[in-house]
């Protein structure tokens, strides 16, 4: 075979993986920030459609990582090393975020009505859940600027410290408020006010998450010519559609409709992930790491494979099931309490 | 601390941690799926109502367990980078099904949690079949990957490349059938006595009403099957270890020089620089004819290897003590009990019965640790057993030991407020049911 192996087809899943995880467990994360700032006559509503919204999917989104590490170390076992190695700070600290938010989510819901609110969790569940994808968001800078080298001997801050690291992390968290608001309109189509607060967080979001993408494209240009060759080459129609749907998803949340929003949101952490990720194809870590050259042998990589094809045929009816019967029609109408 | 003790004390807390919450995964949804389904079968509220508590609790410790899973993720790569490089391609079949194994629970754990006045009883009940099938799953799939760890087959390197991997025959491995069944029936004997000790106490401080009367029993039919079953499997492994890895074995039972007739050493404290264990209770002969079956058969001991090669020799041994000695009082209180309530004809309420129950929940935890504490220390030096040593394989990170202590805060206070919660919740569960009357809410 020329041209796309069967190491590219795992590739291309595993960036499904990662874009399941983003614009899932990302929502998840956002529901974090908005609930350390949740504000107004409301705030407690606020709180209470995040948690409703939260709880019965977000273990489940989370797995998409777990899913996303096992398959980048199967099939690609060196490049996972070289990763750990290199950002064994970055990673650290998301993973400390990770653990916290998901502990302090679980505390909270099911700790609350037996003990009201539980003091330091709620302050430990909004910051752990900015923490989390704000390094996770550095980590990949530092990934895509071509940082991670083969030879190892590079400092722990090499890459994520840097500005356009700042700008990736911040755009992560913002990115993710930004999904996490949206979703929560369609959530929330029940209740107007409070959906309006959601309207109004998911624009200031769509604003902040734009400014920062143009200033990253920008820092991109001037300091990180590996990636903006990457998304100026291969990448550059997926950048094109990127930009082209930022202000539709924009206005279609000033507009208020929630679920052309969600979609075109949701859509655009899809073309800023994928437009970086085909943009450095064949490259799996640039420069050093191709997809071809890492990648474990062959029978690992179909054993993968069938693994994951019958895997998905007991989880995609699952998936569907558990979205079907926690996010169908008009969720928020129906869940007021859940009381497990 | 060098990074490669730095590396085992993380990598070890995590585990340690982790492992008591995953093994009650593994356990306490068949037991709410056995409340659920007596309650639906005998239209009996108060077996419902237990099942609906256990949930609550469980939704807590699955959480817990959940992170700290990930965390274990993670720090595969973070620790052992060079493990990883090496055996990521051949150990990542069964980790890959894990991985499948863990969402169908998160995604059915999630139905079943919010679902309790969305679906219908019968179809919430069969949201719970698909979380007990995968927690045992996931246990089997993980322990394939320690298994290998042991016997490390169904690959070629050539160096430190790997260039021929056969994924099922890794999986499947010598250590697995032994390893896997043994933890598996582990995970069910600690989730029955530790559910047990919860309701042996709420019998000690009065509190034995309708749905203790239920509950006890039912943890009990778990913990006494898994007891038996768990000492067979424990035979067959320790059998398996003698030839698999005889240095292990040696150090497990303190034997030092090679012995035909060797004795079992009960107790004692092994002195690797004198070469011999003191202070044991020696039952001479014994230990020869329980692995051969022949008095007088050879034994090989730690002195036949060279002492580079030993690990250590204290800790493995003392591990095993306990394993073994906790064990077998865990299923001697296990036959009392049922011995007990078939006199009775009811769960027993003798108050030195019920003490034991309660020490033996806990006592179940350690159990189960010791164990761990055997394969691990007993496999070291090495990471892969004659193939990759511990310390090739860990990180050069300098930020190890700060790391460490995070990570040690993290589970203390995850521990501490996760045992709050769940007192708490226990003590509201038992006021609503104060307040509804005689009769728990359904």
């Amino acid at each position: 075979m020329t041209g796309v192996t069967l190491a590219d087809g795992v590739a291309a899943i595993l960036l499904l993986a990662l874009t399941a995880y983003a614009v899932l467990a990302g929502a998840d994360f956002g529901g974090g920030v908005w609930d350390l700032f949740a504000s107004g006559p409301r705030r407690k509503a606020q709180r209470t459609a995040i948690a409703a919204a939260m709880g019965p999917v977000w273990e489940a989104n989370h797995v998409w990582l777990i899913f996303l590490l096992v398959g980048l170390f199967t099939a690609f076992p060196t490049v996972f090393a070289v990763l750990s190695t290199a950002l064994f700070l970055p990673f650290t600290i998301a993973l400390i975020g990770i653990i916290l938010r998901g502990a302090a989510f679980t505390f909270q819901a099911h700790g609350e009505e037996a003990v009201g609110e539980l003091a330091p969790w709620g302050f430990i569940f909004g910051a752990a859940s900015i923490i989390a994808p704000a390094f996770l968001g550095a980590a990949l800078a530092a990934v895509a600027m071509g940082a991670v080298r083969s030879s190892g001997a590079q400092s722990v801050t090499a890459g994520w410290v840097s500005w356009l690291g700042a700008d990736l992390a911040l755009l992560a968290v913002a990115l993710a408020a930004y999904l996490a608001a949206t979703y929560l309109m369609v959530e929330t189509e029940g209740d107007p006010p409070l959906q309006a607060d959601f309207r109004r967080r998911a624009f200031g979001a769509a604003m902040v998450s734009g400014i920062l993408a143009l200033a990253g494209l920008a820092l991109t240009w001037r300091q990180a010519p590996l990636l903006w060759s990457a998304l100026t080459g291969r990448g550059l129609w997926l950048l094109i559609i990127a930009l082209a749907n930022g202000p539709i998803a924009a206005f279609a949340v000033w507009r208020g409709s929630p679920r052309i929003a969600r979609v075109a949101v949701a859509a655009q952490m899809v073309f800023v992930l994928w437009a970086w990720a085909v943009g450095q194809w064949p490259a799996l870590v640039p420069p050093d790491f191709t997809i071809q050259a890492s990648a474990a042998p062959e029978t690992t990589l179909r054993a993968l494979v069938i693994t994951i094809a019958v895997g998905m045929v007991v989880l995609a009816p699952s998936l569907w099931l558990l979205f079907h019967v926690f996010k169908g029609r008009n969720p928020a109408a129906t869940v007021t309490n859940p009381s497990p | 601390m060098d990074n490669v003790t730095l590396s085992r004390a993380i990598m070890g807390t995590s585990l340690g941690f982790h492992i008591v919450f995953a093994v009650l995964g593994v356990g306490i949804p068949l037991l709410m799926l056995a409340a659920e389904g007596i309650g639906l079968w005998r239209h009996d509220p108060v077996w419902l109502a237990l099942a609906r508590r256990w949930s609550k609790a469980f939704a807590l410790i699955f959480a817990i367990g959940a992170v700290s899973g990930t965390a274990l993720s993670f720090e595969l790569g973070l620790l052992w980078p060079g493990f990883m490089a090496f055996s990521g391609s051949i150990i990542g079949l069964p980790f890959s099904a894990e991985g499948f194994a863990f969402f169908i629970e998160a995604i059915f754990l999630g139905l079943y949690l919010y679902g309790w006045d969305r679906l219908g009883p019968v179809a919430h009940w069969l949201t719970g079949v698909p979380i007990a099938i995968s927690g045992a799953a996931s246990s089997v799939f993980v322990v394939m990957v320690n298994a290998w760890m042991n016997s490390p087959t169904g690959y070629q390197a050539v160096g430190n490349r790997i260039v021929r991997v056969d994924p099922l025959a890794a999986a499947f491995n010598p250590s697995t059938p032994t390893e896997d069944v043994h933890m598996l029936v582990s995970a069910y004997l600690v989730s029955g006595f530790a559910v047990a000790a919860v309701y042996a106490a709420g019998f000690l401080r009065g509190h034995g009403d309708a749905l203790h009367r239920r509950a006890l029993p039912l943890a009990m039919v778990m913990a006494v099957v898994a007891s038996g079953l768990a000492g067979i499997t424990g035979d067959t492994s320790a059998r398996f270890v003698a030839d698999d890895q005889p240095i292990k074995f040696a150090s497990q039972e303190g034997l030092f020089p090679t012995t035909a007739g060797a004795p079992l050493h009960i107790g004692g404290i092994p002195l690797p620089n004198e070469h011999r264990t003191v202070l044991a209770i020696e039952i001479p002969h014994l230990l020869s004819w329980l692995l051969k079956g022949d008095p007088n058969a050879t034994i090989k001991g730690l002195n036949d290897f060279p002492r580079e090669l030993w690990p250590n020799i204290l800790i493995v041994h003392f591990s095993f003590e306990i394993m073994v000695g906790l064990g077998l009082a865990l299923g001697f209180c296990g036959v009392l009990y049922w011995l007990l309530a078939l006199r009775r004809r009811g769960p027993p309420t003798d108050r030195w019965m019920l003490l034991a129950l309660v020490v033996a929940g806990p006592a179940s935890v350690v159990t189960m640790e010791a164990g761990w504490f055997v394969t691990e220390f007993g496999r070291q030096p090495w990471i892969i057993y004659g193939v990759m040593r511990t310390s090739a394989a860990a990180t050069s990170t300098p930020a190890l030991g700060p790391t460490f202590a995070i990570f040690l805060a993290l589970y203390a206070a995850l521990g501490l407020t996760l045992a709050r919660l769940l007192l708490l919740l226990a003590q509201r569960e038992r006021r609503r049911a104060a307040v509804d009357g005689t009769r728990p809410r359904p």
